[in-house]
């Protein structure tokens, strides 16, 4: 069986807070903090894009491994925000962290769930055994338009998983997908910043795609909410996860831990890996994981994991996802973080 | 930084790789061809660590063109557990509260862009540890 070989996070330092962009743009904080449970979110710097957050969670997930990175025959990373729109970001990865050259490798992008798309093809190219380990990554810098309601979760941040068919960390002991056409949200070429349906992003978009690919997976493997220590739903805000837990039958224990949109926001593609990656920081051997991404156009990815003896001794090295979400952070005005996020017209 | 000398340099910038001197034992970044310490020129490759702390630093108000967003940033001297000095810019701090003997983290950042349309160039930066 193949699974989790080794996993890590990275969440830029950079924060703003609710308050602040509400106060920028007239709008009644307290509304958002209850509406769309959001306290603050990250900002990347303008030295950090897709690339080098993949790298530094990539590095992490290595040496929690313990694999020789050149034996890695495959890599992905999924985002919505590649800093190229022609070169791949796993080419610049790959010779960052000494995989290959004999290495296959492709960016991916499904809106949020680009990262979840990653993994499941590296699981799948080990199942196969077309390869020994493979790498799935999913990070964004995502960008939300100034005064929009998305500018209140789009962030900053990613999380990478080696798949291997030894010594796992992680057993997958089954996956479901559920894909439609469905125009929620959306980025034409050559646009900066995505478009999006308002509230036709909920039902028919978020929450047929997440209840559906959980539905399935649980009927698939015969399991019942109960038997989950963890479950993880794509966070596009705080609001949505747990409106889709409820309706599931988890609970609020169940969700809290992989729930870090309240103190990251949304990083799209990064979102649903990064929970996870909360989650395997304090899982005990043989609890059983869920995890549902979500992508706009849309699909989710549904993961049913298990934890084994390996995961506690090897998660010491690394970096923790919630240590990244409470220490170290550096607060930004509304001006800085327009000029980190390069919305500012400059001269040549 | 051309494309061609960005892509020579890759090695020693995106992954840190560096020389220690077969007689002498000292660790150099990047690689020469004869040892600063003890002109030694047999060398086996050695790789740095992603820590350090600063031996000395500078804080640049006037940036050239491709850095003026991130002015006023730290320019430093650091010295990684090998002995090996590489100078840097440190990131994500305040300017005034690094200086020698600070400890760093090295992580993987974008240096600079070639323009508007020219490539991306990356490489590390020293990050305040803690
Ligand atoms: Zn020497």
């Amino acid at each position: 069986m193949a699974g989790i070989v080794g996993y890590g996070a990275f969440i830029p330092r950079h924060r703003i807070r609710s308050e602040e962009i509400a106060r920028q743009w007239g709008k009644d904080a307290a509304a958002i903090r209850r509406g769309l449970v959001l306290e603050e979110k990250s900002v990347p710097g303008l030295d950090e894009d897709t690339i080098t957050i993949s790298v530094e969670a990539a590095r992490d997930a290595i040496e929690r491994s313990g694999i020789d990175p050149l034996r890695i025959g495959a890599v992905y990373i999924g985002s919505e925000s590649h800093p190229y729109a022609v070169k791949p970001s796993g080419t610049v990865l790959i010779d960052a962290l000494g995989i290959g050259p004999e290495v296959h490798v492709a960016d991916f992008e499904f809106a949020c769930k680009a990262g979840t798309e990653a993994m499941f093809v590296a699981l799948c190219l080990v199942e196969s055994g077309r390869v020994e380990y493979a790498l799935g990554i999913g990070a964004d810098t995502s960008q939300g338009a100034p005064n929009d309601a998305l500018e209140f979760s789009a962030s900053a941040g990613g999380a990478a998983y080696i798949f291997g068919a030894k010594d796992l960390l992680v057993d997958v002991l089954e996956t479901y997908s559920y894909t439609s056409d469905t125009p929620d949200f959306w980025r034409r070429e050559g646009r900066f910043y995505p478009r999006h349906g308002g509230r036709f992003t909920g039902e028919p978009a978020y929450f047929k795609h997440v209840l559906s690919a959980t539905r399935g997976i649980l009927k698939k493997t015969g399991m019942d909410p109960q038997d989950f220590k963890y479950a993880v739903f794509h966070m596009p805000n705080g609001k949505f996860p747990q409106q889709a837990a409820k309706q599931l039958g988890f609970t609020k224990e169940q969700i809290e831990t992989g729930l870090v949109v309240v103190k990251m926001g949304n990083t799209y593609s990064g979102s649903s890996p990064t929970g996870l990656a909360a989650v395997l920081d304090v899982a005990d051997p043989g609890d059983k994981i869920l995890l549902t991404s979500f992508g706009s156009g849309a699909g989710s990815d549904s993961f049913v994991l298990q934890a084994t003896d390996l995961l506690p001794e090897r998660r010491v090295t690394g970096r923790k996802v919630w240590s990244m979400l409470d220490t170290p952070v550096r607060y930004v005005t509304y001006g800085e973080y327009a000029k980190l996020r390069e919305k500012i017209i400059l001269n040549d | 930084m051309p494309s061609p000398r960005y892509w020579r340099a890759i090695p020693s910038r995106l992954r840190l790789e560096a020389v220690r001197c077969r007689s002498c034992e000292n660790v150099v970044y990047p690689s020469r061809r004869i040892c600063p310490h003890c002109h030694g020129t047999e060398w086996d490759p050695a790789e740095l660590s992603r820590t350090g702390e600063v031996v000395t630093s500078t804080i640049v108000h006037i940036a050239p063109d491709d850095f003026a967003m991130e002015a006023p940033y730290v320019l430093a001297l650091i010295e990684t557990p090998e002995g090996a000095r590489l100078m840097l810019q440190v990131t994500d701090c305040d300017p005034e509260d690094i200086g020698p003997g600070t400890a760093v983290n090295l992580e993987f950042r974008r240096i600079r862009a070639e323009g508007n349309s020219g490539i991306l160039c990356y490489g590390f930066k020293a990050v305040p540890a803690g």
